[in-house]
């Protein structure tokens, strides 16, 4: 354990720690996408930081990922879902994938068979905030601001408040 | 009260008529169905969700463009689908409903898109299928069409978003309109404020008011300060009786023209399920204007079907 559970790491140290890594990566044929939520509400703070005398804005757009989700057959289809926008061309583009938390690799998996179905990019690579272990399949963040180990009945979560601050709240999974 | 089209925790398992179902799930279809739209504009059409499902499309009455519009929809989703014509093949030979359902179980099929000129024919068949399988009702008799009239509101919702500020009117031949009935439920259901029905007298079922409708009889009144105008499609065959004069007299008195849609608002939108009758019920230069959503409706068909097929076949128990 790299922390005991009781002590969540700070998310607004960790947003601008994880812009300090992606900023010497971007260029021209660079985009963002977030995964809803919680990496669409990172990559909209992120966006101005990263932008800060680049000289041209970003790229971006955002992935619902529901409909491409591996637990369909078992729980459904989520309840609010949410539409993908992928307002650039993806094809030859390098993509940093932006989620919140990084656990089994699932959604990610299916982040990137969702991407694909826009064209075929250069690259793809994922930035997280926390790296909470166990992952299931062969993806691992390449950016990732903090790692801990979290027992599969915790669910760590990012939330916004009001005036748009990160903090995570930890719960017991359903 | 037991409801045929929900599972026992309340999610839709069958969609058999928009009457009876509950505001949170209508309003579910529609915002996936937003999700959907997205899904038409990309390089590649189609999403993985019904992988390996198979969806029969069982039509007892020929409709080419609502089967074509449930295939795509199902094409997209990934799932494989079956067309029968069953009008034309083994009930002309003395199969039962039932007989031909339990064949395409037997064939492991997953969900049923039925057709049928009887009222009741979907309920019938979601009453007797295994708890995995799922029936959408594509048109009973004149009972109802339910996923029509869910495309008719997500259009509406697409470019009226405020729908309890709204104006809208039906016009033509509402007694033997399944759409009517399904487009009125969810209208009401949804909190559109006011709904009227404009059509002669003999083209309107008795007791219409009771459905929560605004009854007119002249286009001038009943067209005034609207903001949707929904026509409905003139059955021809309804002319052969003595239900209506003729097609021209018709046009004349009820037929949508640039004169009588200017006394809607100047942003209102025009409406049609199809297929239309120009120079009918509809004036070709209001059918082709600026105010017409006609085709835009089509499109948005193939979305609403998606997210319907999408979130039935994820309810499985």
């Amino acid at each position: 354990m790299t922390q005991p559970i009781d002590k969540l790491p700070d998310a607004e140290i960790l947003l601008a720690d994880l812009a300090a890594q992606l900023k010497p990566v971007i260029t021209a044929d660079t985009a963002l996408v977030g995964i809803h939520s919680g990496g669409v509400w990172m990559m909209e703070r992120l966006l101005p930081l990263l932008e800060k005398n680049l000289g041209h804005p970003i790229e971006h757009g955002r992935l619902d990922v529901s409909f491409y989700r591996d637990d369909f057959g078992q729980r459904g289809l989520h309840q609010d879902t949410k539409p993908s926008q992928i307002p650039f061309e993806v094809e030859g583009r390098h993509i940093i994938l932006i989620d919140d938390v990084f656990y089994t690799g699932r959604t990610i998996r299916a982040a990137m068979n969702e991407l694909f179905d826009y064209g075929r990019p250069a690259s793809i690579s994922l930035a997280v905030l926390v790296n909470r272990g166990g992952r299931e399949l062969p993806i691992t963040p390449q950016y990732c601001a903090h790692e801990m180990q979290l027992p599969a009945a915790r669910n760590l979560q990012l939330m916004q408040d009001a005036q748009g601050r990160f903090h995570f709240t930890l719960e017991e999974s359903d | 009260m037991y409801n045929p089209q929900l599972t026992e925790d309340g999610k839709l398992r069958h969609l058999l008529s928009i009457e009876g179902l509950p505001k949170t799930i209508i309003n579910q279809i529609l915002d996936t169905a937003e999700s959907f739209v997205g899904v038409a504009e990309r390089e590649v059409k189609k999403v993985p969700l019904l992988r390996g499902k198979t969806v029969c499309n069982i039509f007892f009455e020929n409709s080419t463009r609502t089967r074509t519009t449930f295939e795509i929809a199902a094409k997209r989703l990934s799932a494989d689908v079956i067309n029968l014509n069953v009008s034309t093949s083994s009930q002309s030979k003395g199969e039962t409903i039932l007989d031909t359902v339990d064949n395409l179980t037997a064939m492991h099929a997953d969900m049923f898109v039925v057709r049928h000129a009887q009222s009741g024919a979907a309920h019938f068949i979601a009453r007797h299928v295994q708890p995995h399988i799922h029936v959408i009702n594509a048109g009973d008799g004149r009972h109802a069409h339910p996923t029509q009239g869910l495309l008719d509101v997500f259009t509406i919702r697409r470019y009226k978003p405020d729908l309890h500020n709204l104006r809208v009117a039906l016009v033509g031949d509402v007694l033997h309109s399944r759409v009517a009935r399904s487009e009125i439920h969810a209208l009401t259901t949804l909190g559109v404020p006011e709904v009227r029905v404009i059509a002669p007298k003999t083209l309107l079922p008795e007791h219409v008011e009771r459905l929560g409708v605004q009854v007119y009889h002249d286009m001038t009144a009943g067209l005034k300060d609207v903001d949707v105008v929904m026509m409905l499609r003139l059955q021809n065959e309804r002319m052969a009786g003595a239900m209506l004069p003729s097609a021209q007299e018709y046009f004349k008195t009820f037929g949508l023209t640039q004169e009588k849609l200017a006394r809607a608002r100047p942003d209102a939108i025009v409406m049609h399920p199809g297929p239309m009758n120009r120079g009918i019920e509809i004036d070709s230069s209001v059918a082709d204007g600026r105010q017409s959503v006609i085709l835009p409706q089509v499109t948005y068909g193939i979305a609403v079907r998606m997210a319907v097929m999408s979130i039935l076949a994820g309810n499985n128990g």
